[in-house]
């Protein structure tokens, strides 16, 4: 790779995003670091992964707003983590997360364990119950 | 007038400073293409022995392959470029006769913060092993519960830690909390606080043994691990895998499959190619280091097949890009591989004849 095909192909990311560092050949034929802001193939790769998250995300939401699944589920996919990370994070048996995921059984937590979650998830306890905040949530992508 | 910090540090204490607001290393900090390269380029550096990216990637027998589909990431097969993470910083230390020390705090919070503290402000830097998820400066896209990140602490002020994390184009801080969080970051193989600190560095250190005995070293990896899913064979295993794909997994999932490669291949900070550009530069490197002019030719040929690797890339694109997916031909893209498979092997059947 020349150092004139070094791509800078931006992305859909935010602006500022991480510039990469790449080797390439300059005039002389010798190895030089250049600043990339991105190559096609790799955004394209990064965004079909979060597509895919995106839609579970999505089909998880119509389940929580049909009162199936509860809001721990959603933020649990919107997060890209499982069980195991959720349990591993909360201090939750895994056994626990699982009953949570229901609506009913989320239902009847306390508030000590809302906060486990809350935690996890980067939201607070109110967000966490807000059925209307999951409602209302629009993937920016 | 030099002041000794052995001497200072206590003394400032007993007077009621607290030493940690003043304390900053005079750390230089450096951008590379990949986290553990940098780190340990960086380190080193700070004790005085100036070694650019490639060199350490190099000597750390960086340039590796395995397709194992026993292990999942996402769900799918893991590829690697590389060897296991750490494996780079051990194997330089190892081979310049540089002495560290590796510590980790699995249920320990509090001593995991006091001695990063301690080491700091008798000014030594220390890097340490995070997760990404919660790394407040990362963006947002590329925050998976990737737990194999390589950053380094080089200062405290207040409640903030100075970062010089290499991915990074400047310094970047954390507070004490974020940067627990991130120590402690769940998920595959998680951090558990892991910190490691140089300890004591040779006065003489042999470069041009260390860079025979490593490029020895890889081609030992890349052509004679008897399990078919490493080196070279790796390469051959993993375009079996793809042709077969589209039958095994249909169009929607062999695509996903396909990303997967390519996000290895490109996105952990390779440098383009899947490591094989730095390894090229390395080559390069070594080749006037050595005063051995073949080398050079050997780095331009692992050029080409790093632009092979890219074109595999561009071609799999097609597969998963945008809206209107094409048709791609798995049997063309597996071909690509066992020609790519072929050009490697030639190169590090060569490469292994090297002396000094």
């Amino acid at each position: 790779m020349k150092t004139n095909e070094v791509p800078q192909d931006k992305a859909f990311f935010e602006e500022g995003k991480i510039r990469d560092v790449c080797y390439a050949i300059d005039e002389n034929g010798q190895y030089t670091k250049v600043l990339s802001l991105g190559w096609e193939p790799k955004n394209e790769a990064i965004k079909l992964s979060w597509d895919v998250v995106y839609k579970r995300v999505e089909e998880v939401r119509n389940e929580v707003m049909a009162g199936k699944l509860s809001p721990i589920a959603f933020y649990m996919e919107l997060n890209v983590m499982d069980v195991s990370i959720v349990s591993a994070y909360t201090g939750i048996p895994k056994r626990k997360v699982r009953k949570h995921l229901k609506m009913k059984k989320f239902q009847e937590l306390i508030p000590i364990v809302l906060q486990q979650y809350a935690t996890t998830f980067n939201v607070t306890v109110d967000e966490l119950k807000d059925l209307e905040k999951i409602q209302q949530f629009s993937i920016k992508i | 007038m030099q002041y000794d910090a052995r001497v200072i540090v206590p003394q400032l204490r007993d007077w009621g400073y607290n030493i940690l607001t003043l304390m900053k290393i005079n750390f230089q900090h450096s951008m590379s293409a990949h986290c553990e390269n940098g780190v340990t380029s960086n380190l080193l550096r700070f004790y005085g022995v100036n070694l650019s990216e490639p060199m350490v990637f190099g000597l750390g027998s960086g340039l590796f392959f395995s397709h194992m589909p026993f292990i999942k990431l996402n769900g799918m097969a893991v590829t690697s470029f590389r060897p296991w993470p750490g494996v780079i910083f051990k194997r330089v230390t190892r081979l310049l006769g540089i002495q560290y020390d590796r510590k980790k705090f699995a249920n320990n919070k509090q001593m995991a913060i006091q001695e990063l503290d301690r080491l700091l402000a008798q000014g030594t830097p220390v890097g340490m092993l995070v997760g990404v998820f919660n790394l407040s400066y990362f963006p947002k896209e590329y925050r998976f519960h990737f737990n194999a990140h390589n950053i380094t602490a080089f200062g405290k002020e207040g409640d903030t830690y100075y970062i010089s994390d290499p991915v990074m184009e400047n310094v970047e801080t954390l507070s004490t909390d974020e940067l627990l969080r991130v120590r402690y970051a769940e998920g595959t193989y998680p951090p558990k606080g892991r910190m490691y600190y140089i300890t004591k560095v040779p006065k003489d250190i042999d470069l041009n043994t260390a860079i025979v005995k490593s490029i020895q070293r890889t081609c030992k990896d890349m052509l004679t691990i008897p399990i078919h899913m490493f080196g070279v064979n790796g390469i051959r295993f993993l375009a079996k895998r793809v042709r077969k794909w589209p039958a095994k997994f249909g169009p929607k999932l062999a695509a996903l499959n396909l990303s997967q490669v390519i996000r290895m291949l490109e996105e952990i900070g390779t440098g383009g190619a899947g490591f094989r550009f730095i390894y090229a530069a390395f080559l390069q490197e070594c080749s006037v280091k050595l005063n051995q002019a073949w080398l050079n030719d050997l780095s331009k040929e692992m050029t080409d097949i790093g632009d092979k690797w890219r074109e595999f890339a561009y071609l799999a694109a097609r597969g998963y890009k945008g809206r209107d997916k094409q048709e791609i031909s798995y049997d063309m893209l597996a071909d690509l591989l066992l020609a790519i498979a072929d050009r490697e092997e030639k190169v590090f059947r060569q490469l292994r004849q090297i002396k000094l």
